[in-house]
């Protein structure tokens, strides 16, 4: 199908896209790979006149490590996170995730910064994001501000970022030797998870140390299932020693119901979601 | 000029049987070819389609003058700016006489009908153009209420027309008892309510939608002689002949071309609204125009399939001999009565009783009209519909008896040495072999094995529970014969047109009517030519799909093509013969009777002596020295009508892992093995066998058309009608008996449906095995996890999809407005 008209630029600094952004207000709309963006315009449901894009800037490409922290460029494509070695030692989790989005198509065209700053309950990147507590880097005119996961996420489709702003990058403080699973529920490979479940733990011996855990497609918003990480603290890494904990997974959730199932089922699929992706994160 | 290289009859490799990679292929795959949507002429405008978005309404007014200003926009036309020039879409099968079908406009300008139908058409210099003056036309409507439900709809509580005064179109008959074909159904199940086995139960068929690859498009060039219309089309014939019907325009005016078509499975078997639009546009115009439809455009109007409840009540001893079958089906016609609409139903009507002996058989279906797409013709058309059911229902028999589901199948089915066998619906079976088709499933799949670990399973409780899902099914395809076809009331016969041309330089013209979407008919046919006439595989050129090039068909689809069509060409094949060899006779001094056809030569017996068909083909285009009162020409035609359908058939096997935890299933192992008669290209069965089973597999699995209660399509684009990919699949293993069919010389029989038609209930019966230990007895389709898991916690069979969409690029509907699961009831007597 064929988009509305509309005026293209590619800035290639952070600046010049911050000052398009100014002029253009209400009427501009950020491509940042455009694995969500196009379709929407395709379908006619959105028309933007200016679309900013921000695939030349070089800067918000890339991953380095930053002591404490790895640092995501929020213009890296998803391919790239998924086959990093850094985020593979620091933040397996996000690895996980990444191997499991959409299909190899969208994870060559779509961006690590692109998907979170769409914020679909249902993308695949928020709940790690979350579970690893990482720090969002948003660029405006008035300087650099850093936002934390848990305030990143603020409802369906909407986050922190102002509407003169840009995301540049993503702090994910490092959770090395933590193990990660991420498990996800779909009827077919390439639909958008029903529900999802991050998780990353730190066990010592068969216990498990310390434990997060992140929710996809469970309300508006990524999740924190906090009553479950708290719970599994000291617990042994098998499935009857995180079956308790597991089981308070869906504790205040609000799915959707859906073509794919009512929100009973999802909290069903949640709790023993949970309970795999915690015992596989542990290495159970 | 260079003959044809010849080859010595005793060293021909056949054609028949070899795996040729598809010689359409490279042009087909890569899109550097004549696709519809390709063809660009000189001057050429585009159509945009402005759409209702209500289900049912009344048009108060079209305000087209914001879009007329718009750039480029050539002209902005209603329905009613056309009247009867528009013409009409037609049903080309009313199945009874006093079938209630509604007027169908191709544009209406008083009321719409169904949420997706045409109310104004955009014409401007670019697509793009044309799509953002589409926005700028105000409609106004008055919303009228709307027949959604297709069981509310049966019962007229809402009416999709209310001029017509009932939804219910037409109701279809059949009883062996009053056809001589069997007895009475109804003693029989009243004897087996005493003393023998009587199971109930009712079925959806979901609502299912073609999604072929290829988007619809048409480009219609009224600037020569003839009005040339380009059309994504299956049936170019039918579609020609529909024009000069509806649209006054005489039938040798018109040429109709249906290039490179990028699938169909029935979607495209269709007269359409936008074909009409844009002949209409076209003509008017004076100027060619293109309409090609969007994603979105093709899920909401082009013609959805299936759309069932089916009620059914198996009649049996209480050994599980079938004694009485009756099936009672409510099909959704959507708003319209399509082409073949009400008659896919009946094209399921002889097939319920399928491979068993059963001694009484009753059939019957209303066809209802509701406020939704029309339905008609998808893969199968009718007949998976029935082999879902019967097949269902033997394994709830074979459950109530106690004994294995092959155990039940091979009490009632026809033995081998019966054939011919004329069933209880009246058809004649020429050939089969059920016994040797299970036989080998069963070795393929390793059904004993798997059976041990299944009972291992349920001994130790197993979280992940296994089910074997058995489907051995027949069904009758290559339509066909036109004299039933016409005892049907359908509009059209079935016969198919060859004629086959021998080239100067050796090189062989093949024109048949059945023109292909997809189905490789371009390397199956030149292989049977190749054999037949004894020329190379790459000297055979198939031509097809245009009606000045190929003037007479009939068309493909309902697996037609090679058991109609290819006999077709056998006979203009065998004609090309009959005329060389006088020829040949002739100019080697020697007697026609002397002479014999081999290896692509005629050779004089008992000597060395000999020419090829190609030389032959060249002497004929000098004609120097051709024998008296011959005509130099060995240019043949046939027109084959077959006396029978044709009835391939196989044992289904699958085996299905199902976690009864989360519902979630994985398919652990598939296999096949058909019995399609003799095979010309192996590789081309394997790829509709695997496409069949898959399109199969995703109605059991995936696929559903969801509407919310306004009557808006919910599942409305990939993200919510979810087809499988190569991802979703597992490699299937599939295998074939042969027994030739006797209706034609190859010995062929349709492969086109096959898979699809029997994939279905084996997926459904495999996740009910599994579960029926904890009391599952049915799963409504699709067969969600969601579903699975409901039905484990003991909530029947799963209930109804939600009718709201995955809210990723706008806010889904509301709650919806599905059916509620059937009810069923298992009544066994003493058992």
């Amino acid at each position: 199908m064929i988009p509305a008209q509309f005026d293209y630029m590619a800035p290639t600094s952070v600046e010049d896209a911050l000052a398009a952004l100014a002029e253009h207000g209400d009427d501009a709309k950020i491509i940042a790979g455009g694995q969500s963006l196009l379709p929407v315009l395709r379908m006619r449901l959105n028309a933007p006149e200016m679309i900013i894009d921000l695939g030349r800037i070089e800067s918000l490409r890339g991953i380095r490590d930053d002591g404490d922290a790895i640092v995501i460029g929020a213009m890296t494509p998803h391919a790239v996170v998924g086959s990093d070695p850094l985020v593979a030692e620091h933040a397996a989790l996000i690895s996980k995730a990444v191997e499991h989005l959409a299909d190899a198509q969208i994870r060559h065209r779509g961006t690590f910064g692109g998907a979170l700053a769409h914020a679909d309950p249902a993308g695949d990147l928020g709940a790690p994001a979350l579970a690893l507590g990482a720090e969002f880097v948003i660029q405006g005119s008035g300087g650099t501000r850093t936002v934390a996961a848990d305030d990143f996420f603020v409802d369906l489709f909407e986050t922190a970022i102002g509407d003169d702003e840009i995301l540049t990058e993503v702090r994910v403080p490092k959770h090395t030797g933590w193990g990660a699973h991420y498990e996800k529920f779909v009827r077919v490979a390439h639909q958008w998870p029903i529900v999802a479940v991050a998780a990353t733990v730190r066990a010592d011996g068969g216990t498990i140390a310390e434990a997060r855990v992140g929710l996809t497609n469970m309300g508006s918003t990524p999740l924190r299932a906090r009553a479950t990480e708290a719970a599994l603290a000291g617990q042994p890494a098998t499935e009857d020693g995180v079956r308790a904990a597991a089981e308070q997974a869906a504790e205040g959730t609000n799915p959707p119901s859906d073509l794919n199932g009512e929100a009973d089922y999802r909290r069903h699929l949640a709790r023993v979601l949970t309970r795999r992706a915690v015992v596989a994160a542990a290495g159970g | 000029m260079t003959a044809t290289q010849e080859r010595p009859s005793d060293e021909v490799e056949r054609e028949i049987g070899r795996d040729r990679r598809r010689k359409e292929d490279q042009r087909l795959i890569t899109g550097r070819t004549r696709w519809t949507d390709n063809i660009t002429l000189p001057g050429m405008l585009h159509l945009a389609m402005v759409r209702s978005p209500f289900a049912h309404a009344t048009i108060t007014s079209i305000d087209t003058s914001a879009a007329k200003q718009a750039t480029n926009v050539v002209a902005v036309l209603t329905g009613a700016d056309f009247g009867e020039e528009l013409g009409v879409c037609i049903n080309a099968w009313p199945i009874t006489p006093d079938q209630v079908t509604p007027n169908h406009s191709p544009m209406p300008s008083d009321r719409v009908a169904f949420a997706g139908e045409i109310v104004a058409v955009v014409v401007a210099r670019s697509a793009a153009e044309a799509r953002d003056a589409a926005e700028l036309v105000d409609v106004e409507y008055d919303e009228l209420p709307a027949a959604l439900d297709l069981k509310d709809a049966a019962a007229d509580t809402v009416l999709a027309h209310p001029d017509l005064g009932t939804n219910k179109s037409a109701l279809w008959v059949f009883d062996s008892g009053e056809a001589g074909t069997g007895g009475a159904v109804e003693d029989a199940i009243s004897k087996a309510r005493g003393d023998g086995i009587v199971i109930e139960r009712e079925y959806r068929q979901q609502r299912l939608i073609p999604a072929f690859m290829e988007p619809r498009s048409v480009v219609v060039d009224p600037t020569g002689e003839q009005y040339v219309m380009y059309s994504a089309t299956q049936i170019p014939h039918i579609l020609r002949f529909a024009l000069a019907a509806t649209t006054g325009v005489p039938e040798s005016k018109i040429r109709v071309i249906a290039p490179d078509v990028g699938g169909g499975f029935g979607g495209k078997l269709q007269v359409t609204p936008e074909e009409w639009i844009a002949w209409a546009v076209g003509r008017r115009l004076g100027k060619p125009v293109k309409y090609t439809e969007t994603r979105s455009e093709s899920l909401v109007s082009g013609h959805h399939g299936r759309d069932q409840w089916q009620k059914l009540t198996l009649a049996a001893e209480k050994d599980g001999t079938v004694t009485g079958l009756k099936v009672e089906l409510l099909a959704d016609l959507g708003a319209y009565v399509a082409i073949v609409g009400g008659g896919v139903p009946v094209l399921g009507a002889f097939m319920f009783n399928s491979i068993y002996k059963f001694p009484a058989y009753h059939f019957a279906v209303q066809t209802v009209l509701t406020n939704k797409t029309w339905t008609d013709a998808y893969r199968g058309a009718g007949r998976p519909e029935a082999t879902y059911a019967i097949e269902r229902l033997m394994d709830e028999l074979a459950a109530e008896v106690g004994v294995d589901p092959l155990e039940v199948r091979e009490k009632n089915w026809i033995k081998h040495e019966e054939f011919p066998f004329t069933t209880v619906a009246g058809l004649e079976y020429d050939s089969g072999n059920y016994e040797a088709a299970t036989a080998r499933a069963k070795e393929m799949l390793g059904y004993d094995e798997l059976r041990a670990e299944q009972a291992a399973r349920r001994a130790s409780g197993d979280r992940v529970q296994l089910g074997i899902g058995t489907s051995t099914f027949t069904e009758m395809c290559g339509l066909a014969p036109s004299r039933v076809l016409g005892s049907l009331d359908y509009g059209a016969g079935g016969w198919e047109h060859a004629s086959v041309r021998m080239l100067a330089t050796g090189k062989v013209e093949v024109v048949t009517g059945a023109s292909a979407h997809g189905q490789g008919h371009e390397t199956a046919f030149s292989q049977i030519v190749a054999d037949r006439l004894g020329v190379a595989f790459e000297d055979v050129e198939i031509l097809h799909g245009d009606t000045q090039v190929a003037p007479k068909g009939l068309d493909t689809y309902g697996s037609r093509s090679l058991v109609v069509g290819g006999e077709a060409l056998v006979k203009a094949a065998d004609k090309v013969i009959e005329k060389a060899k006088p020829i040949a006779a002739h100019l080697l001094e020697a007697s026609a009777d002397d002479l014999e056809f081999a290896g692509g030569r005629f050779s004089v017996r008992g000597t060395d002596q000999g020419m090829a068909i190609g030389e032959v083909a060249l002497a004929t285009f000098a004609a120097h020295n051709l024998p008296d009162g011959v005509e130099p020409s060995l240019d043949s035609e046939a027109t084959y009508d077959p006396v029978n359908f044709n009835f391939p058939h196989g044992t289904h096997l699958c085996a299905m892992e199902v976690d009864t935890e989360t519902g979630e299933l994985t398919m652990r192992k598939y296999v096949c093995c058909d019995d399609i008669g003799n095979i010309i290209n192996p590789l081309i069965v394997s790829g509709q066998v695997h496409g069949g089973l898959v399109q199969g597999i995703a109605q059991a699995l995936w696929e559903e058309a969801v509407y919310d209660d306004a009557g808006t399509l919910v599942s409305g684009s990939f993200v919510d009608y979810l087809l499988p990919t190569a991802a979703d699949t597992i490699s299937f293993e599939i295998d074939h008996t042969t027994s030739p069919s006797l209706t034609n010389t190859l010995g062929t029989k349709g492969v086109g449906e096959a898979g699809t038609i029997a994939s279905t209930p084996a997926v459904v019966n495999a996740v009910v095995d599994a579960l029926r230990p904890m009391g599952v007895t049915d799963i409504q389709m699709p067969c969600t996890p969601e579903r699975v898991w409901k039905a484990i916690q003991g909530a029947g069979s799963g209930g109804a999809t939600e009718g709201a969409a995955m809210p990723h690029f706008e806010s889904g509907g509301e709650m919806g407005n599905q059916e509620q699961p059937g009810t069923s009831s298992t009544e066994g007597a003493g058992a």
